[in-house]
């Protein structure tokens, strides 16, 4: 449906995107994941043709999308993008969701029918004669996204469509984005800053990273299958550990790691240098020894430091090999440990990623 | 001393009795400036909505142009209206000289630009995510333009009331164009500069009473708008 190809964004002297390459597919949700200010709101620029690529090409289903600006007006109406941080045009709600279709020389019939039945769809029947610098932000955002879909775009660009807005506001927001894209079939490409979003909603992830894309795929890929350490780190795998293959039996390779073997399941052949990733989640942790047969790598360990984190604790340990673990709060009360004191790590060959270093 | 009170004092009794000399030349003023007004208008803000919206270059240095020329003597407006539309000018064939519409063509030169760069300063004023808006809706570049003229409009009915201000005060260019003929082309500010000149202090000073209360409204309205 639409693929850049080395595409390259500067601003001045600014490098603001460095070789981003993409394929989106028709009818899927596609989620951009990154901190701030690595290029998200760029690239979703640059698809709405809002912008031009420095270099680079950009196409919307074959065709190139660097042609005279009639063309690019005429693949720019195909889609529609909801910023940030919505902006209100003058009039009330009405005029703003009527605005895409008036520029679209929609008949007069055809916008008084198609505007409710949008206001409907975003749950906000009744609102067309309210001033929009009346409405919250969440009811902004989702007269943004009414004033989206009222053109029946092909493609529907969200940048960051839940940043400001309150849990209750972003759980409407998410289910909407669900409706529609299994509703109407529309692709959808929304960049967000939470990783579980990204999770919860999207048949892929581009994860960007400074200027590129780190990896793209699959959240099961992302958040298990990290490529490399910078992507790893995005996405929360918080245990990166380095260290050389001693030994492979039938895809079950011990790692050598200072010292410290860990089992992982893994086709590396003995001798190559890896980098293993095990996401905190996976490391469980226990009092006493624990005879379960599937949990190969095992553990004694200092616990260095302890971290609340809302529901979840962060749990340092230093087993010779640093390990991070993250668990819920009520198992670590369970658990009565402490800072300074020993505890027993456990976790699954399979829960170890390895990635050959070359 | 006794000199101005009896000037204000029949003063106000012209402007009482709604004397039809007075009248003529202020209803004149007011023809001639808001007609000045309205056609720079439909050419200055287009033209400042499609200066706004083009990259082309030597932009800057055009906009550098218009703000100097903001500041435009009236004379030299009308020195330049006058080269053109002069028996012997390029245009001296429409036979303007010493018109009313010579005179709305030598207003129009001096505030076009002026009310070019106003436009220009209103759609500045208009938020970039607003503009990204409008073209990311799929407005073609003429929509663009009307839209975010539409969403400046009071910034730029400032700038408007700006131009007319300055027509209707400016004695230059009326002077050399109109060449202030009694009942034709006298407005208030060429009849002003004449009668003070002939002694004529009662005349002059009513003339200038109501071009100043035309000033104190065109401020009023324009403060106005400024606070929408």
């Amino acid at each position: 449906m639409i693929e850049l190809i080395g595409v390259y964004k500067n601003f001045g002297e600014k490098e603001v995107l460095r070789n981003v390459g993409m394929t989106i597919r028709k009818g899927e949700i596609f989620t951009l994941i990154g901190p701030s200010g690595t290029g998200k709101s760029t690239i979703l620029r640059l698809i709405n043709l809002l912008d031009v690529p420095t270099e680079g090409e950009i196409f919307f289903e074959g065709i190139d999308t660097s042609g005279p600006e009639k063309t690019r007006l005429q693949l720019r109406r195909r889609m529609s993008m909801v910023f940030q941080k919505p902006a209100a045009l003058r009039g009330d709600v009405f005029d703003n969701i009527a605005a895409p279709l008036m520029f679209r020389k929609v008949p007069v019939e055809d916008i008084r029918k198609r505007v409710p039945e949008a206001l409907e769809l975003v749950g906000l029947s009744g609102y067309e004669s309210r001033r929009a610098s009346t409405l919250s932000g969440g009811e902004m955002q989702r007269v943004a996204i009414a004033r989206a879909i009222v053109t029946r775009p092909e493609v529907l660009l969200l940048d960051e469509p839940t940043a400001n807005l309150d849990p209750v506001s972003t759980e409407k927001v998410e289910n909407l984005v669900h409706t529609i894209n299994s509703r109407f079939g529309t692709t959808i490409i929304l960049s967000t800053h939470d990783m579980a979003q990204g999770q919860r909603l999207a048949h892929r992830i581009a994860v960007v990273l400074s200027r590129t894309i780190g990896q793209t795929g699959t959240a099961h890929e992302i958040f298990y299958q990290p490529r490399n350490r910078d992507v790893a780190h995005m996405v929360g795998v918080e245990n990166i550990l380095e260290g050389m293959v001693k030994n492979n039996e039938e895809g079950l390779a011990l790692i050598d790691i200072e010292g410290y073997d860990i089992s992982a399941t893994s086709d590396c052949p003995t001798g190559s240098r890896v980098t293993a990733y095990i996401r905190p989640e996976d490391l469980v942790l226990s009092t006493v020894e624990f005879p379960g047969s599937s949990l190969r790598n095992r553990f004694l360990g200092r616990i260095t430091k302890v971290v609340a984190m809302g529901p979840m604790v962060k749990v340092r340990i230093d087993c010779g090999i640093r390990l991070i673990s993250i668990i819920t709060k009520r198992s670590f009360d369970e658990l009565e440990i402490e800072e300074g004191g020993s505890v027993h790590v456990y976790f699954k060959a399979s829960a170890v990623h390895v990635v050959r270093i070359d | 001393m006794n000199d101005i009170i009896e000037g204000f004092t029949q003063a106000f009794q012209l402007i009482v009795t709604l004397d039809p000399e007075v009248m003529g030349i202020t209803i004149r003023s007011l023809f001639i400036s808001l007609s000045a007004t309205l056609l720079a208008s439909i050419i200055a803000i287009p033209l400042g909505g499609l200066i706004h919206f083009r990259e082309f270059g030597g932009k800057k240095a055009l906009i550098t142009i218009i703000q100097a020329l903001y500041a435009l003597p009236t004379v030299l407006a009308g020195l330049f209206v006058f080269l053109l539309i002069s028996r012997s000018g390029p245009f001296g064939f429409l036979g303007l000289m010493f018109t009313p519409t010579g005179m709305i063509f030598g207003q129009m030169v001096l505030i076009t630009p002026l009310m070019i760069g106003m436009t220009l300063i209103a759609l500045s004023g208009v938020r970039k995510n607003i503009q990204d808006t409008i073209v990311s809706l799929g407005a073609d570049e003429f929509q663009s333009i009307l839209t975010i003229i539409k969403e400046a409009r009071f910034a730029i009915l400032g700038g408007v009331i700006l131009g007319f201000g300055r027509a209707i005060s400016e004695v230059g260019a009326a002077m050399i164009i109109g060449g202030n003929i009694r009942g034709y082309t006298r407005i208030l500010t060429t009849a002003i500069a004449l009668e003070t000149s002939q002694g004529n202090l009662p005349l002059s000073i009513a003339l200038g009473l109501i071009l100043l209360f035309i000033a104190l409204i065109v401020t009023t309205i324009l403060f106005l708008v400024q606070e929408r």
